[in-house]
């Protein structure tokens, strides 16, 4: 007997035709963007902003919401904490969906996506390119979470030959699945390096964006987890795993506290504290994003609060806004491209990405509700 | 510090520059070739130690002596006296004070005594139709005298493009059977530095890397230094940007060539032409003084091939990637105002439904807790 098991239930809920009538108006739009009009025609990109939400926020805020499974595979297989294996699956699952979409997001915003094999070929890599390490490292990484989510599928297929022969060599697999998140999420934050002045001085840590980039997807990660768990306990009635989610609590709090602090420090060296109280759009932002993650280090700090289910919750969705603001701010909002530049993403756009965002949790309600996902229940 | 084991001062006086001035262009010489800054330093070592002095012989052909007046206009601390001073030039139709059997003796008299030794410099086409008879100095066809000087040089530097490949020369119909140096000397290494004129930069650059290393610079396959001809002249011309962009000068005087587009529609070479103009500019006046600065597209003049072969204003055939016929406009989408009134409710509705929807569960998680309490 496993120690997974299939939810079971309808598929065809309430929640899941309102996702589904997103999803659809989402595809009338990718039809538009890929077949009718092209990028023009459905977004506000523009030669400033050559980066609008499908890259921010499929991609940079996207991966970085589908760093579950890297930050569990990290505290399970890294540090060799056993007891939060039931937690691994639904997040390998969700990261499988986040970096696929995700991957996939990313032919929106290609203007020429018939040629994004060429990233393939050897022959044409430059390897001064953080953006070629992010492709291909992406593309390994999502195979890679696809084999790590195979046992998944092999159970319920039966196949269990199959089953026994990946087992055996999954422990390089999960290798991979520590190695490359590290490699294209701290990649993710040169990129940031290359935009130079572009990007705010608030945001321009230099050659510190990619350490704040794997903190923040750390962050992020954890975040997730247990946003994915508390969400499962409250939509399917299951129990709530609090004990378990109040360990993954604590160990956020180093990270909250190194990113926060290092933030500081950052801006004291280069002399930029002051434009903290600037006063300005871009300081109001800075003030908003650091509250986004003071709040979840002051509920998880006191002992009382950080054992409470639904506190959890609350500092998870404040530091999964946190990070995403991060990305937001350094990204799109306060980043500055020249004069006469201005970027909002347009409704076709924005439908687009929230058509993906339902793909994905449709994938994850049928998934968990057909395969050997979630963890059984210890007292059902 | 190892630069201060050498003493400038007798380099000071012999060439007439400060030691500042000399170290600043052997740091410049040795960055244009792509080498680390203590090359310079070996550079400055090499010049200023005059026992390494090697004796050259430089031959003319078919020519109009282009290459040797290039060298000598160049200014950068007086360049003819840094190379005159670097190297012993035994032999030279257009320097040499004396003239007739007094300089050829001379010049038998070097190659003699210095055998493989000396340093053999071309300037010119080399006509091989009836044994050579369309060139000849003292007597002898150019054919003759190159392999014989040839034979037991140390290096052979072709200078110039007719030296390189025959130049114009050799441009159709080439009655005399004009060739260059690497065609004549089959099996020997000739390193070519093409360009009519030839930039004396990239001849300096690697008589230098030749005094101070004693071997020759890496070189491509027709035998040119890949430090200054490694990219095309498209590769790093400042008007790139409009080729990419799709703006170009289609006639002289037009808008486009008024305001410095892209010259490639006018004929411009640059995209099928390897050298390092761009970087160095030409006569060491700054300023953008070169051909493609100045207005008038890239003749090709360094490239087999291309210069004396295609016709001035014919387009170029690009090796990097050619144009669309069509650009996108790059500009017109500037004022994009942004947020509309459905795209700012979608995106407040989203964050609502996120921020809702975490309160409901912390209150449902809250509820439940509480049952177990």
């Amino acid at each position: 007997m496993s120690a997974y098991q299939p939810l079971g239930g309808r598929i065809f809920t309430k929640p899941f035709i309102v996702l589904f009538i997103i999803f659809l108006i989402g595809c009338f739009f990718m039809y538009q963007r890929f077949v009718v009009g092209g990028m023009g025609a459905v977004s506000n990109l523009n030669d400033g902003y050559a980066w609008g939400i499908w890259v921010v926020y499929d991609i940079m805020i996207g991966t970085a919401f589908a760093c579950g499974g890297y930050a569990l595979a990290f505290t399970v297989y890294v540090f060799n904490k056993g007891k939060y294996h039931p937690l691994v699956r639904p997040a390998v699952l969700a990261s499988l969906l986040g970096y696929a979409l995700g991957g996939f997001s990313a032919f929106f915003d290609m203007g020429r996506f018939w040629q994004f094999y060429e990233i393939f070929l050897p022959g044409n890599w430059n390897f001064n390119s953080a953006m070629l390490e992010v492709g291909l490292c992406v593309t390994a990484y999502i195979i890679i979470l696809a084999l790590e989510f195979a046992p998944a599928l092999l159970e319920r297929l039966g196949m269990h030959g199959l089953l026994k022969a990946l087992n055996k060599v999954l422990f390089l697999i999960i290798a991979l699945g520590v190695l490359l998140p590290t490699m294209h999420q701290s990649s993710l934050g040169s990129l940031l390096i290359a935009m130079g002045h572009k990007v705010h001085p608030l945001w321009q840590s230099m050659h510190l964006q990619p350490l704040f980039a794997l903190l923040s997807a750390l962050i992020m990660g954890f975040s997730i987890v247990v946003f994915e768990a508390s969400s499962a306990a409250v939509g399917f009635g299951r129990k709530p795993e609090t004990p378990l989610l109040a360990g993954l609590g604590k160990a956020v709090i180093g990270l909250l506290a190194a990113f926060l602090v290092i933030r500081l420090i950052v801006l004291m060296v280069q002399g930029r504290l002051g434009l903290i109280f600037a006063g300005d759009f871009a300081s109001m932002m800075f003030i908003l994003e650091t509250a986004l993650f003071v709040v979840p280090l002051y509920i998880l700090l006191s002992p009382t609060r950080s054992r409470r289910g639904s506190q959890l919750l609350i500092a998870a969705v404040s530091m999964l806004l946190g990070g995403a603001m991060y990305r937001f701010d350094a990204y799109l909002i306060t980043y500055n491209p020249g004069p006469g530049y201005s970027y909002f993403p347009s409704a076709p756009e924005i439908m687009i990405t929230l058509g993906i965002i339902a793909l994905e949790i449709m994938i994850y309600l049928v998934a968990v509700k057909l395969l050997p996902v979630l963890h059984r229940e210890e007292h059902a | 510090m190892a630069e201060n084991e050498f003493d400038f001062s007798g380099l000071e006086k012999r060439l007439s520059v400060s030691r500042r001035t000399f170290l600043k262009f052997c740091a410049g010489v040795a960055a244009s070739l792509g080498l680390p800054g203590h090359a310079a330093m070996a550079m400055a070592a090499a010049v200023a130690d005059p026992k390494k002095r090697p004796p050259v012989i430089w031959l003319h052909g078919q020519e109009c002596t282009g290459p040797t007046e290039a060298l000598l206009r160049s200014e950068q601390p007086s360049l003819e006296h840094l190379i005159l001073d670097l190297i012993s030039l035994d032999y030279h139709q257009t320097l040499d004070s004396g003239a007739g059997h007094q300089v050829e003796e001379i010049k038998k008299k070097s190659m003699q005594e210095n055998k493989g030794k000396y340093l053999l410099v071309i300037e010119g086409a080399i006509p091989v139709k009836d044994d050579g008879i369309y060139c000849k100095i003292a007597g002898e066809t150019m054919l003759d005298l190159t392999h014989e000087a040839a034979e037991h040089a140390a290096a052979i530097v072709a200078y110039g493009s007719c030296a390189s490949w025959g130049g114009v020369q050799a441009a159709s119909p080439n009655p005399t059977g004009a060739q260059g140096a690497p065609q004549v000397l089959k099996g020997k290494t000739v390193v070519t530095i093409p360009g009519c004129p030839p930039n004396p930069a990239n001849f300096i650059g690697t008589v230098l890397y030749f005094v101070t290393y004693g071997k020759l610079p890496p070189i491509d396959e027709y035998g040119r230094p890949k430090w200054a001809y490694g990219r095309l002249v498209h590769e790093n011309c400042y008007r790139r940007p409009h080729f990419d962009a799709g703006r170009f000068a289609t006639e002289f005087g037009d808008e486009g060539h008024r305001k410095g587009w892209c010259l490639y529609k006018l004929g411009c070479k640059g995209p099928e032409t390897y050298n390092n103009c761009p970087s160095l500019e030409y006569n060491n006046v700054g300023g953008n003084v070169w051909p493609i600065g100045v207005g008038h597209p890239c003749f090709g003049c360094s490239e087999q091939g291309v210069g004396f072969e295609k016709p001035m204003f014919s387009l170029s055939r690009v090796l990097t990637h050619a144009p669309p016929n069509m650009f996108p406009e790059i500009e017109s989408r500037e004022d994009v105002s942004g947020m509309s009134t459905t795209a700012a409710a979608l995106t407040g509705a989203a964050v609502g439904a996120v921020v809702g929807a975490t309160a409901m569960a912390a209150k449902k998680l809250n509820e439940k807790e509480g049952d177990q309490d």
